[in-house]
């Protein structure tokens, strides 16, 4: 049993937390008031690895692991929850699903351009009428000759609008239920295929989420992930894995607001003392940092259990679900401490609330991440 | 073109603890850093190095402990990395780190040594200049940018008090530089990745050419007197403005502060 990092990883965190410092948390507050994709600082973590961090080298990926990756997606979602599911989405969503099922050309192909960040990935599986029942899948793949013709749409697709790759699920047999999804890969540009409306979100604003529409899209064959049918089991593994990427997001958005409110309560004077000088402040504070090293504990755990190849699954729903219910209650303890100032966009507490709302929602409500520990316990 | 960059491991922080009996930094506990004026010189090398191709050697005298700089270097992109460390160079003042440095280089084959300018521990600016006087090479201090003609010789701007100096220099020679001449890369991931599966080349005392007398706090004629922690001040913000804006700026400072 070893709970400590190794030099190579603190290296990391140290590369990781210069650059969210430097190049990520000033732009947070701006992202987040004009609702703006931050390409510039896309391309920034393209330069120096981010978007590849566990792809192997010779996809053109960075060679590194799933705890980096998720340490990469808790120090950027520290200071900028929006930044934070950018890279968690491309990686998790998109180029893991790839790498994990896709033919040796199509690793290829997509692999070292998603790797290198030239490409950004997304993943659609959500419809109007199939959130958290998945299998309700209105998207239909037709085969026609040597290729599939796509109709239908998805909904709140992260990175949709500025995504060069996506990959989706469309039913090829309706009759057959979950057994009857298939997985694809699809670029943009690709005739009948185009983003829909954007939504206007109540956090990670910065994130463009839109509609992807499927109008008679024709699909070549080749561009199948993994084999016919076998869509919905993608699907899930893929969501075990991205459920790292949010757990390790709400994380950082934890940490973050417990080192806003630790500066905060050291400057804030009332009744002639700092406010740290509180036992109130002093106990709320506890908690904060007692419930977020918990939860760091549990997605670490679950990285560490998915790159030693061990089954994750329901280790990573519960490093989703508490990391999630903890960056609400500490984002919500942080404004609480920060007073009617936690209120105002002068500091950035109330943004990381808004943001920390989405981390028990998608990827899997908490409500299915009980479910998933659950039904693991009473099999 | 073959580049050697000296780099230092400096502690991070304004409260330097002190040895009282030695007047040395004690570093243990103290999360160190490279040196800024360093990372500014391995810059310079590096982008010697995508521009014309080099080869980069990166050198550090230092604890065991500095490993973790060579690994650094390594990662923004260095060939190759030499610890120097041994116990009998401990406590050396400039001119026996000098020397020591310098036995190392003589087995070093370079066309340019690059140093910072000084460090943030001992803000001496001697190391630099005192090892091109061992090594009897040319040296140019205060290095703003430097460019390399693809034969053998180096065209350099060099920061003076009342502007700067153009000089052009043959290889090879010796130049210090300042953390100012450029903003030094991040780590790369893959690099991080692949610094740990590099080799750090340990040099002793042994594996260079040097008198024992002259190393360390025996071979070093500095004595220091009194050694104190300086007070602590905070590092303020810089503003280039018209005057209205600048009163605007610190009111609201103020109220941020809660001074207002």
């Amino acid at each position: 049993m070893n709970f400590s990092l190794t030099k190579e990883q603190e290296l990391f965190q140290q590369m990781i937390r210069d650059f969210a410092e430097n190049e990520v948390k000033p732009l947070a507050a701006e992202i987040d008031e004009q609702e703006r994709f931050p390409i510039e600082t896309v391309e920034k973590m393209a330069k120096i690895g981010i978007m590849g961090i566990p792809i192997p080298k010779q996809y053109g990926g960075a060679g590194g692991n799933n705890l980096m990756y998720s340490m990469a997606v808790e120090e950027l979602s520290a200071v900028c929850g929006t930044t934070g599911v950018i890279v968690s989405a491309h990686t998790s969503l998109c180029a893991a699903p790839i790498l994990e099922n896709g033919t040796e050309e199509q690793k290829q192909k997509y692999l070292p351009k998603l790797a290198s960040g030239e490409w950004i990935g997304a993943f659609g599986l959500t419809e109007p009428n199939a959130g958290t029942d998945a299998a309700g899948q209105q998207t239909t793949a037709v085969e026609d000759g040597d290729n599939y013709i796509i109709n239908g749409s998805k909904i709140f697709i992260t990175n949709a609008e500025y995504a060069h790759v996506y990959v989706i699920f469309a039913m090829t047999d309706k009759s057959q239920g979950t057994r009857g999804i298939t997985a694809f890969i699809i670029e943009k540009g690709t005739p009948g295929f185009s983003i829909g409306k954007k939504e206007k979100k109540m956090g990670i604003k910065g994130s463009a989420t839109c509609e992807l529409i499927f109008e008679n899209c024709v699909l070549p064959k080749t561009n199948m992930l993994g084999k016919l049918s076998k869509g919905f089991g993608i699907a899930m593994k893929t969501l075990d894995g991205g459920r790292i990427g949010i757990a390790a997001q709400a994380l950082g958005l934890a940490q973050g607001a417990i080192n806003e409110t630790v500066k905060y309560v050291k400057e804030r004077k009332q009744f002639g003392r700092a406010i740290s000088a509180f036992q109130n402040t002093q106990f709320q504070l506890a908690d904060m940092n007692t419930k977020t090293e918990a939860s760091r504990m549990l997605v670490r755990k679950a990285a560490y259990k998915k790159d030693q190849k061990i089954p994750y699954s329901v280790d990573a729903a519960m490093a989703k679900l508490y990391a999630a219910e903890t960056a609400m209650e500490v984002t919500n303890k942080a404004v609480q401490l920060h007073g009617g100032y936690g209120y105002t966009r002068e500091y950035p507490v109330e943004r990381m609330m808004r943001d920390a709302k989405i981390t028990e929602i998608y990827e899997g409500t908490s409500e299915v991440q009980r479910m998933v520990i659950s039904a693991n316990m009473l099999k | 073109m073959k580049i050697v960059v000296c780099i230092k491991q400096v502690p991070d922080t304004t409260e330097i603890k002190i040895d009282p009996k030695t007047g040395t930094l004690i570093r243990e506990g103290v999360p160190s850093i490279m040196n800024p004026d360093d990372k500014g010189g391995l810059e310079m090398a590096l982008q010697l190095k995508e521009e014309q191709g080099a080869h980069v050697t990166v050198i550090t005298m230092g604890p065991p402990q500095a490993d973790l700089i060579l690994r650094e270097a390594f990662a923004m992109g260095a060939d190759r990395a030499i610890l120097l460390t041994d116990r009998k160079f401990a406590g050396a003042d400039t001119l026996a780190t000098s020397y020591a440095l310098a036995g190392a280089l003589k087995k070093l084959d370079f066309d340019l040594l690059i140093t910072g300018r000084q460090a943030i521990d001992g803000d001496t600016a001697q190391v630099g200049p005192q090892i091109a006087e061992h090594l009897d090479l040319p040296q140019v201090s205060y290095l703003e940018d430097l460019k390399f003609d693809g034969d053998k010789t180096f065209t350099m701007k060099r920061h003076i008090e009342e502007g700067y100096q153009i000089l052009e220099v043959e290889a090879p020679c010796v130049v210090t530089v300042l953390a100012s001449a450029n903003n030094p890369r991040y780590m790369s991931v893959g690099g991080i990745v692949d610094a740990y599966q590099k080799e750090v080349e340990i040099w002793g005392k042994d594996q260079i050419e040097v008198d024992e007398t002259l190393l360390g706090l025996k071979g070093s004629p500095t004595s220091v007197h009194k050694a104190f922690a300086r007070g602590l001040k905070p590092a303020g913000e810089l503003y280039e403005v018209e005057t209205d804006e600048a009163v605007g700026i610190i009111i609201n400072k103020m109220k941020e502060k809660f001074i207002l």
